[in-house]
């Protein structure tokens, strides 16, 4: 069944029990909102897609108000602007005025909507919080409720994405307050630190702790992937600042996961740039010719690895070289010990002298090209990876 | 897996999970379902010997000892068949076999089942009638089942249920084993297995090994190759004396690791191609620096089948560099060496690609099931799950609709066999390995997570409050666990997700992982070790004897 309903003089037919909110925007017709998100329910609770519905009492919260045959609505009208500015500054009234240095500035719904409808910092009158700024200790989310404008949508992605009620508000009127579990610490909530709550959040009221100070929207490069965990196959965007990853934000058209994502796909980035990755091809010693004078001449280094408390740099002069001793060498020299080995063993052996393990974190192209390099090249079935372990 | 996440997340009527840690190992299919039995009415079973974080949302949640998995299926479809809830439309018309297994299932009385399981009748009759009422239904699992030396069996058990309850070929329905790897379903959709070329193409059916050979211009070898585990063993008696290992560490994944660090040492060349300098690759002789899923383009395939692009966001460090370009670079300096001549005329005899995506078009013309998927078509937006056998075909999201690939579903009876060790006086508790919320795999990426690591420091072992007072075991406290194959040292975590006479441990931290323990007993079949059950003692330790 449809419904056949105008918004601002121009007629709309849509599904009947959709709201004006989706009438409209079906329609290409713009109605601001805050508390609103297409992923969860409708609470009504932000009053800024408030519109004028001819014979209403009141103006009606778009994103609740079923449609109804031959209903007249104007979403834009002067009163309703009006009303939407008296929002805005009562937001404002107990909102700081950090724009400046906040994480979220040019990335923030609050601040986009102030810009449109052009409402000045009120002067300071009545009461304001003062919350204290990060006072949970949990590693992932960073809470400064000073910020908080009580939208709710943490709360509902935590119980209708996330399934998990972590958060939730207590008290009333002025006093209300964004708590997790009954104004415990997150993650003695049962908080699973998937950060659906962050992603959900339209200001900086809840953010990423890794990435606090490290780019704002207008800094950082969005690239859509996959993740390299599990095998569900969730995408995401890397946001990437100087050629380092920084953040990892949802993709709300991400097909299988939509928003939503887990601790390890939105937080565990940062394994790739640990001091401990491997950056130049390692050969035993044993295996390579002219050692000594490599190392003297500075072309290749002995290996130190990272992580055990000396520096890293060229240890040449003052460590031994024994066969065993790894040689950071260039790819040619490597690629050289590995191939003429290869060739060698192959000549000598046989196929059978081969074992191949492929990898379920590599993509398909390396898959099929090493499966070719074991059947093509060193003519072996013997391949396998970790499908089993 | 059969069936797509949405379907099954949305249109199900029961979920049954039985051996999958959902909500830790696969977190958001585990939301997903969460959602399904708290806002769209599907039920849901878990049955699992450790109660796992999914079961807190359960309709009904089954313990069951490890290792009885397929008593437990039995019994199920004992009462199925007894109370004639079976789909016998479905069953008459897709299936074979079904006489057999109505004669096998026939022993496994609630009684019988209930003492081999230790589950209570009642719950046995509820859990059938649960499955029975509300379809399509969907059946998840993991390595729970199939990690076990009657794995192929558990799984076809698994799915012997789902064909009795109609439960196939349609939305909300299927077989879904949850894939834990990010591509771990490409890597064996690409020909990654000793037995396939890519797109499970047999490596001994002639016709097949012709194509290849036709492709690539050199005589190919018809004989299976070896598993992994196989491997290892070849490596330590010398048979194999080259092994090329790119992005998995056997240090930590594989069973029994003393075994394995035998092995990787008696190798005669060892080349490990990795990100971080792991177990593997401190006993190798080159060791080939590689770049992370964020420095690549490619595409993953995920568990459903579905294939995506990875992107590259950023340069890798130093000289690390893709592994595609070292396995070409590789390729092509032995061919220059003479390693193997190709005929000139064969279409895909060299290694000259321009590009991930040029790698995908010989993909797409040797592999039927990947025959469609291009790189035009990901980044149009196109949502294919394999089988898409042209460029024109939308993809395939629910396998086995009006038939199956062979024909008519098999129904194959199997009957329950105990675990290949079980505790006895010396060794008396059941020891079951897997991962947690914090830490993946071997752990090289989660413990270099700085913030993964904070949540979840150390190895950690599961241990029932009961048992615990039983050995004199306090929470925190180091206990050493210790089987016929090695010991490791960690501490306990004293807790009821465990069964009394059930530990558990992960493989996240290699100088405790799970594996020096593990009994590297295999399925006659896949080949998989029995990691989910192996006997061991717990003995406490005071704090400062830590090994």
């Amino acid at each position: 069944m449809t419904v056949t309903l105008t918004i601002n003089g121009q007629k709309v037919t849509t599904a009947e029990g959709s709201t004006i909110l989706e009438a409209a925007r079906s329609a290409g017709i713009y109605i601001p909102t805050l508390c609103h998100h297409p992923d969860l329910s409708n609470v009504g609770a932000c009053r800024i897609c408030v519109v004028e519905v001819v014979g209403a009492r009141n103006l009606q919260t778009a994103c609740t108000t079923p449609i109804a045959e031959g209903m007249v609505v104007y979403t834009d009208s002067e009163i309703v602007r009006a009303t939407r500015r008296f929002v805005l500054e009562m937001l404002l009234s107990d909102h700081p005025n950090d724009c400046m240095t906040c994480e979220v500035s040019g990335d923030c719904e609050l601040q986009d909507l102030v810009y449109d409808y052009g409402v000045k910092w009120p002067e300071h009158k009545g009461k304001r919080h003062n919350w204290e700024i990060d006072p949970d200790p949990n590693p992932f989310v960073f809470i400064d409720r000073n910020k908080c404008i009580l939208c709710g949508r943490c709360v509902r992605a935590c119980a209708e994405i996330q399934n998990r009620d972590v958060w939730n508000f207590a008290h009333r009127g002025f006093r209300t307050k964004l708590v997790a579990g009954a104004d415990q610490f997150m993650l003695d909530a049962r908080c699973e630190s998937c950060g659906q709550c962050v992603a959900y959040c339209p200001v900086g009221a809840l953010y990423d702790k890794m990435s606090l100070g490290k780019g704002r929207a207008n800094q950082v490069q969005k690239v859509r992937t996959t993740c390299s965990y599990c095998g569900v196959g969730c995408n995401f965007d890397l946001n990437v600042r100087d050629g380092r990853i920084v953040r990892v934000t949802s993709a709300p058209d991400a097909p299988v996961n939509g928003m939503a994502l887990c601790v390890k796909g939105r937080y565990g980035y940062d394994y790739v740039h640990h001091p401990d990755r491997l950056t130049a091809p390692l050969v035993r010693a044993r295996w390579l010719q002219g050692v000594e004078e490599k190392l003297k001449g500075g072309e290749w280094q002995v290996f130190v690895p990272q992580g055990n408390g000396r520096d890293g740099g060229d240890g040449s002069d003052h460590l031994t070289v024994t066969p065993d001793t790894f040689i950071q060498t260039d790819w040619d020299t490597a690629l050289d010990v590995v191939a003429r080995k290869f060739a060698e063993e192959k000549r000598l052996h046989g196929s059978g002298a081969f074992g191949m393990l492929a990898s379920a974190k590599c993509t398909n192209e390396e898959n099929y090209l090493f499966n070719k390099f074991a059947r093509q090249i060193l003519g072996t079935n013997t391949i396998d990876h970790c499908a089993r372990l | 897996m059969t069936n797509t996440i949405a379907d099954i997340t949305t249109q199900s009527k029961c979920i049954f999970i039985i051996g999958s840690n959902t909500t830790e190992q696969h977190p958001v299919i585990g939301i997903k379902v969460r959602r399904a039995k708290r806002y769209l009415g599907a039920k849901l079973v878990v049955a699992d010997p450790r109660r796992i974080d999914i079961a807190d949302y359960a309709d009904l949640y089954i313990r069951h000892k490890p290792g009885t998995d397929i008593a437990l299926l039995n019994g199920l479809m004992h009462i199925i068949i007894r109370e004639s809830w079976h789909d016998q439309e479905f069953i008459a018309t897709r299936t074979e076999g079904f006489e057999e297994l109505k004669a096998t299932v026939e022993k496994y009385t609630p009684q019988m089942v209930s003492e081999i399981t230790g589950v209570p009748v009642e719950q046995l009759e509820a859990a059938a009638r649960m499955l029975a009422e509300n379809r399509p239904g969907a059946l998840l699992y993991a390595m729970g089942i199939t990690q076990h030396t009657v794995g192929v069996l558990n799984v076809m058990s698994c799915a012997n249920l789902q064909m009795l309850l109609g439960n196939i070929g349609k939305p909300g329905s299927g077989l879904n084993p949850l894939r834990g790897q990010s591509n771990v379903q490409g890597a064996c959709d690409m020909g990654g297995l000793p037995n396939y070329y890519p797109g499970y193409q047999r490596v001994n059916d002639p016709a097949v090994r012709q194509k290849f050979e036709q492709a690539w211009g050199v005589s190919l070898s018809d004989q299976v190759g070896l598993t992994v585990t196989e491997m290892v063993d070849a490596a330590g008696r010398g048979d194999i004396r080259c092994l090329y290992i790119i992005g998995e560490d056997p240090m930590t994944s594989e069973p029994d690791l003393n075994h394995v660090r035998h092995a990787l040492e008696n190798t005669h060349f060892l080349v490990v191609q990795e990100l971080f300098m792991t177990g593997a690759a401190e006993c190798a002789d080159v060791i080939l620096p590689a770049a992370s899923f964020a420095e690549k383009e490619g595409t993953f395939t995920n568990t459903e089948r579905r294939i995506q692009r990875v992107r590259q966001a950023i340069e890798p460090p130093g000289e690390a560099r893709p592994d595609a370009w070292i396995i070409v670079q590789l390729a092509k300096r032995m061919l220059a060496l003479g390693a193997v001549s190709p005929r000139d005329d064969a279409p895909y005899a060299g290694w000259d690609y321009w590009g991930v995506s040029d790698v995908m078009r010989e993909i797409n013309t040797l592999t039927p099931i990947y025959a469609g998927v291009t790189y035009q078509r990901l980044e149009e937006g196109a949502q294919l799950h394999w089988p898409v056998p042209d460029e024109h075909y939308p993809g395939t999201p629910i396998l086995h609709v009006n038939k199956f690939s062979r024909g008519l579903g098999k129904f194959a009876a199997v009957d329950h066999m105990p675990p290949a060790e079980l505790p006895d006086d010396e060794y008396p508790f059941i020891l079951t390995t897997g991962r947690v919320l914090y830490h993946w795999h071997g752990g090289a990426m989660t413990r270099r997570a700085r913030n993964l690591k904070t949540m979840y420091p150390e190895a950690m072992i599961e241990i029932h409050p009961h048992d615990a007072r039983k050995v004199g075991i306090r929470d925190r406290q180091l206990v050493k666990l210790a089987s016929r194959r090695g010991e490791i040292v960690s501490r306990a975590l004293v807790t009821d997700r465990a069964a009394p006479g059930l530990v558990f441990a992960t493989f996240h931290f290699p100088e405790s992982a799970a594996n020096f323990l593990t009994n590297p007993a295999l399925d006659p079949l896949a080949k998989i070790p029995e990691y989910k059950v192996c006997a061991v003692k717990v003995v406490p330790m005071p704090d400062d004897q830590r090994l």
